[in-house]
C-alpha cells in the first residue's frame, strides 16, 4: 500500500475534473486521480454545442437563458444557480476559445452559433441560436482543449486508478453525527489497475468529478465506464443523493443501438416522422416542434410507437430525417453523427431517414452542492473539504430535464468554481486525521470478490438490472412498473452479495473491477426506483402515467436520498434532525438488507420565476 | 414504407452468424519472470450489426472473464480500443463484424510498438510522452483580447482534419518506422503538432518545427501510408506529416 498527501485530490478527469484541476493545481498541489487516460472520458461523446448567450448572430441575454433553463427543467430548477451558470457562460465560452478550442465561425470570424433544443428568444417567442460549436464534436474539443491546457500546466495525473472509497471523518450512514460537530473529508482509497495495489490519498479537498451513471439501463449513449462511481461512493458514507429519479432519456439514439445523435441535427433542421411520414412533433409542441426539450420529444416518440405509428419491421422507432438538407452542410455541420448512422445501421442519411428511439443520457440529479461546488449533507450543512462539480453533481441547473448543451456549460462552469473552492478552502485548512488502517475494508471487500471460487457472474447480473430498468424505468414509468423495478434491483443486490470473477490476477484485472461498477450501479438503481416511486407527479424526464400532471404542492421539491442504517434498540428515529425535512409526501422509508433508505426533501429555490404552465 | 426481406429470419429479426476469434494473450507472471503469448480461439454468436468490440465482449461476459481489453464509449470517440484486426489497425468498436471475412477465424492482437501489459492492453504512456514534447497546445504572446480572437472560416477549415485525433494510436502504432525505433515521435504527435502550426492563432509554430526537426521527427517518415489507412477518424495523416515538412523548409505556416 502506498499513501500520498496532496492538498486537492480531483476524482474525474473528465471536462469538470480537468476544468478544476487548471484552477487548483496554480493554486495549491493538486492530483487528479482517473479511471481513464483524461481523453477517454466521456465528456468526448458530447456532441453538439455549449450555449452562452453571446448574442454574435442574433439578439440574446443571458437573462433568456436563465428563463430557458427553468423551464426547461419544469420548474425544479434551483433558480440563483441557473442564474450563476448563464452569466458565467459567457466567460466559459471565452476562455476556452484563449485556451485553442476551434469553435465554428461565423463569416465576421467569431464564434458561430446554432440553434438547439429549448433555448429560445424572449421567453419562448421562437428558437435562438445560442450553441457555441465546433461541428458535432463540440465535447471532444473541450476535452481535448482542457487536457491540452493540463500538459501545459504539468497537472499530476493518476490514470488508470479507480477510487473505491471516500474518507471521512464521521460515517453518515453508520450513525448521527453529534451535536454541534462538523463533518470533514480527509481523502480516498484507490485501486491501481495495472498492479492492483492500494494507495491511500490524504487531501484537505476532495472533488468528485466522475460522471454519470447512463450504465443502469441497457440502451444508453453512455460509456461502459459510466457506472456511478462517485455517487455511490457518496450514498455509501450517507451523503444524499439529490433528485435522482429524474434521468435524461435522449430522443435521438440510433435504434436498437442507443448511439448518440446530437440534437443539433434537429437544430440544423432535421425532421422527426413516423411511419406515415408526418412531422408529429407538430402536434406536441406547435412553437417549436423538433426543437422542445427532450422530454417532451423523447415522449412524443414514445408515444408515437405506442401508438403503433412506428416505422420499422416492429414499428419500434421513430425517423430522423435529413434528406431535405444539403450533403455540403451535412458534412460541415454534422459529419461524425452522419458517419455513425453510415458505420453502425448502414444507412445514408443524404438519402435516407435514420431510425432512432430514445436512449437513457444524463443524470439530472446527483451529489447535491451549493454553487461554490460544496457538498451538502442535509439541506444546509456542508461537508468541509468535499466538492462535487458536472454529472455527478446536483446543483441543481437542470432541474426534471436538463437542456441540449448545457451539460457542457455545466462541467465548466462548476467545474471551475469547484476548482477555486477546493483550493482555498486547502490553503487554509490543516489535513484531518485519517482514520486507523484506511483501505481496510475495501481491500477485504475486492478480495472476498476476486478469490471467491465460483458464484453469480457480473455480467449476468448486470443484464438483469439494465433489462428492469429498460422495462419499467425508462421514458414510462407507474407504481406498478416500479413495484417490480425495486423489487428485481433488491433481487439483483442479494445475487451480487455472491458475485464471484474468473480473474483471479492482480494485474490489470478488469474483470474485478467491473463487479466493483456492478456494486455501485446497484446502489444508483436502488435511489432512482425508490426516488421516482415516491414522486407521485410527473415532472420533466420523470412521467408516471398514473399521476400525468405537474403537483406542485406536493412536490416542487428536491428528492434527497440518504443511506441510513436499520433502526437500532435506542436509536433516535431518523427523519426528525438533520437529515433535511421529511414531511408529507417525501416521508417515505425503504428496507433494503442491512440498511435503509431514508427520503427527505429540500425545497427549490426561487428567485425571478414563479412556476408557470410548460408549453411550447 | 419498409420492404420486408424474403429471408428464413422472422420478420425484423436481425440475421445471426457464428464467428471465430483467435485472440493473442498474453499474462504477466506477477513475479516478474517471462512469459510467452499464445493464441486462444473463441466461438461467439453474433448479429447483424455487432462490433469486434461486441464479439470481445461475449468471450469476456460469457466465457472468459480474465481476456483484457481497453474500451469505454463504444462508438470510436473515446480511442480506447485500437488493438489490430486480421492484422490491421482498427478501433474494435468501429469494426462491424459482418464487413470481415467470417469464413475465418478473425484474428485480434494488441497494437504494435508499445510493451505488452496483459492481452490486449499496451502501455500508453511513451505514446503520450511523445505527444506532450510537441507542445500540444495554443502558444500565443501579447494581451489577450477581452472577447474571442477572431478567426475567418478559411483560417479555422485550414487545420480542422488535424483536430479529429483522438489519441488511439492506430496511425503511430501502424508505422514501420516506430516498431523498429521507439524513439520516432510517430505520426500522432505530428498530427498534434500540425493542428496548432496551422491554427492561425498560434505563436508556437517555429518551436515545434525546431522539436519536430530532431533525428528522431518528422524526417524519419517514409511516407508507407500506413498511418492514413489505419486512422478511424479519416484523417489524412501523412498529408499533414508532409505539410509539416514542407512548413519546416519553406517556414510558411
Amino acid at each position: 500500500m502506498q499513501t500520498h498527501q496532496y492538498d486537492v485530490v480531483i476524482v474525474g478527469a473528465g471536462g469538470a475534473g480537468m476544468r478544476a484541476a487548471l484552477e487548483s493545481s496554480t493554486r495549491v498541489r493538486t492530483a487528479v486521480i482517473s479511471k481513464l487516460y483524461p481523453t477517454r472520458s466521456h465528456t468526448g461523446a458530447a456532441q453538439g454545442g455549449m450555449c452562452a448567450a453571446l448574442a454574435n448572430v442574433e439578439e440574446d441575454n443571458w437573462e433568456w437563458h436563465t428563463f430557458d433553463t427553468v423551464k426547461g427543467g419544469d420548474y425544479l430548477v434551483d433558480q440563483d444557480a441557473a442564474e450563476v451558470m448563464a452569466k458565467e457562460a459567457i466567460d466559459a465560452v471565452l476562455d476556452l476559445e484563449k485556451m485553442g478550442l476551434p469553435f465554428n465561425r461565423t463569416p465576421e470570424g467569431r464564434i458561430d452559433q446554432r440553434r438547439f433544443g429549448g433555448h429560445t428568444r424572449n421567453h419562448g417567442e421562437a428558437a435562438v441560436r445560442r450553441s457555441c460549436y465546433a461541428a458535432d464534436r463540440t465535447g471532444h474539443m473541450i476535452l481535448q482543449t482542457l487536457y491540452q491546457q493540463c500538459v501545459k500546466n504539468e497537472v499530476e495525473f493518476f490514470n488508470e486508478f479507480y477510487v473505491l472509497d471516500l474518507l471521512v471523518d464521521h460515517d453518515l450512514a453508520a450513525g448521527h453525527v453529534p451535536d454541534g460537530e462538523e463533518v470533514n473529508v480527509s481523502g480516498v482509497v484507490a485501486y491501481e489497475l495495472a498492479t492492483g495495489e492500494i494507495h491511500v490519498f490524504q487531501a484537505k479537498s476532495v472533488v468528485l468529478a466522475t460522471g454519470g451513471a447512463g450504465k443502469i439501463f441497457k440502451t444508453t449513449s453512455n460509456a461502459h465506464t459510466l457506472t456511478g462511481d462517485g455517487m455511490a461512493l457518496a450514498y455509501r458514507r450517507g451523503i444524499p443523493l439529490e433528485d435522482m429519479e429524474f434521468f435524461q432519456f435522449h430522443p435521438t439514439g440510433l435504434a436498437g443501438l442507443g448511439i448518440l445523435l446530437s440534437e443539433a441535427a434537429r437544430g440544423e433542421g432535421g425532421i422527426l416522422r413516423n411511419s406515415e411520414g408526418e412531422r408529429f412533433m407538430e402536434r406536441y409542441a406547435p412553437t417549436i416542434k423538433d426543437l422542445a426539450p427532450r422530454d417532451i420529444v423523447a415522449r412524443s416518440m414514445a408515444n408515437e410507437v405506442r401508438e403503433g405509428r412506428g416505422a420499422g419491421p416492429n414499428k419500434d422507432y421513430v425517423l430522423l430525417d435529413l434528406t431535405h438538407l444539403e450533403p455540403a452542410h451535412i458534412d460541415a455541420k454534422l459529419p461524425d453523427i452522419t458517419e455513425f448512422a453510415r458505420t453502425y445501421l448502414g444507412i445514408e442519411p443524404y438519402t435516407e431517414p435514420v431510425p432512432v428511439y430514445p436512449t437513457a443520457h444524463y443524470a439530472m440529479g446527483g451529489i447535491p452542492t451549493n454553487i461554490e461546488g460544496e457538498v451538502l449533507r442535509n439541506s444546509t450543512d456542508v461537508i468541509r473539504g468535499l466538492y462535487a462539480a458536472g454529472e455527478v453533481a446536483c446543483v441543481s441547473v437542470h432541474g426534471s430535464n436538463r437542456l441540449g448543451t448545457n451539460s457542457l456549460l455545466d462541467i465548466n462552469v462548476f467545474g471551475k468554481r469547484s476548482g477555486i473552492s477546493a483550493a482555498q478552502y486547502a490553503s487554509t485548512a490543516s489535513f484531518v486525521e485519517l482514520p486507523e488502517d484506511p483501505a481496510a475494508t475495501v481491500v477485504a471487500g475486492l478480495e472476498e470478490i476476486r478469490t471467491r471460487p465460483d458464484g453469480e457472474r457480473v455480467a449476468d447480473i448486470r443484464k438483469a438490472l439494465q433489462e428492469t430498468m429498460d422495462a419499467n424505468a425508462q421514458v414510462f414509468r407507474t407504481r406498478e412498473s416500479l413495484t417490480a423495478a425495486l423489487d428485481d434491483v433488491k433481487a439483483l443486490q442479494k445475487r451480487f452479495r455472491a458475485v464471484s470473477v474468473q480473474d483471479k490476477s492482480r494485474m490489470f484485472n478488469t474483470d474485478l473491477l467491473e463487479a466493483v461498477e456492478l456494486g455501485f450501479l446497484l446502489d444508483i438503481a436502488e435511489t432512482v426506483v425508490v426516488g421516482a416511486l415516491n414522486r407521485d407527479e410527473s415532472r420533466g424526464g420523470h412521467f408516471r402515467e398514473d399521476f400525468p400532471d405537474r403537483d406542485d404542492a406536493n412536490y416542487m421539491r428536491h428528492t434527497m436520498a440518504y443511506r441510513r442504517p436499520l433502526p437500532a434498540e435506542g436509536h433516535r428515529q431518523w427523519g426528525t434532525d438533520q437529515d433535511g425535512d421529511h414531511e408529507g409526501p417525501f416521508a417515505h422509508t425503504t428496507v433494503f438488507d442491512g440498511y435503509q433508505l431514508v427520503l427527505g426533501s429540500k425545497p427549490v429555490t426561487m428567485t425571478r420565476y414563479q412556476p408557470m404552465e410548460r408549453k411550447y | 414504407m419498409t420492404a420486408v426481406a424474403e429471408a428464413p429470419a422472422k420478420v425484423g429479426e436481425v440475421p445471426s452468424f457464428e464467428v471465430t476469434l483467435k485472440v493473442l494473450r498474453y499474462l504477466p507472471d506477477e513475479s516478474g519472470s517471462p512469459t510467452v503469448a499464445h493464441w486462444d480461439e473463441f466461438r461467439v454468436q453474433a448479429h447483424g450489426t455487432d462490433r469486434v468490440l461486441d464479439a470481445l465482449h461475449q468471450v469476456k461476459w460469457q466465457q472468459d472473464g480474465s481476456l483484457t481489453f481497453r474500451r469505454s464509449c463504444a462508438h470510436g470517440v473515446c480511442g480506447s480500443d485500437a488493438m489490430r484486426i486480421n492484422g490491421r489497425n482498427r478501433l474494435a468498436c468501429k469494426t462491424l463484424l459482418k464487413d470481415l471475412d467470417i469464413s475465418k477465424p478473425i484474428t485480434v492482437e494488441p497494437i504494435k510498438g508499445l510493451p505488452v501489459i496483459k492481452d490486449l492492453v499496451v502501455d500508453m504512456e511513451p505514446f503520450f510522452a511523445s505527444y506532450r514534447e510537441i507542445m500540444p497546445f495554443l502558444i500565443t504572446t501579447g494581451n489577450e483580447p477581452t472577447k474571442e480572437r477572431l478567426q475567418s472560416a478559411t483560417q479555422r477549415e485550414r487545420f480542422d482534419d488535424t483536430t479529429k485525433c483522438i489519441l488511439c494510436a492506430a496511425c503511430t502504432s501502424s508505422c514501420p518506422v516506430f516498431w523498429t525505433d521507439g524513439q520516432y515521435f510517430g505520426p500522432a504527435a505530428i498530427v498534434n503538432a500540425h493542428r496548432f502550426i496551422f491554427d492561425s492563432r498560434d505563436e508556437g509554430g517555429a518551436q515545434r518545427l525546431e522539436i519536430l526537426n530532431d533525428k528522431e521527427g518528422v524526417w524519419r517518415c517514409r511516407t508507407t501510408f500506413n498511418c492514413t489507412e489505419a486512422c478511424p477518424r479519416g484523417i489524412e495523416v501523412t498529408k499533414a506529416i508532409q505539410e509539416v515538412k514542407r512548413a519546416m523548409i519553406t517556414r510558411a505556416f
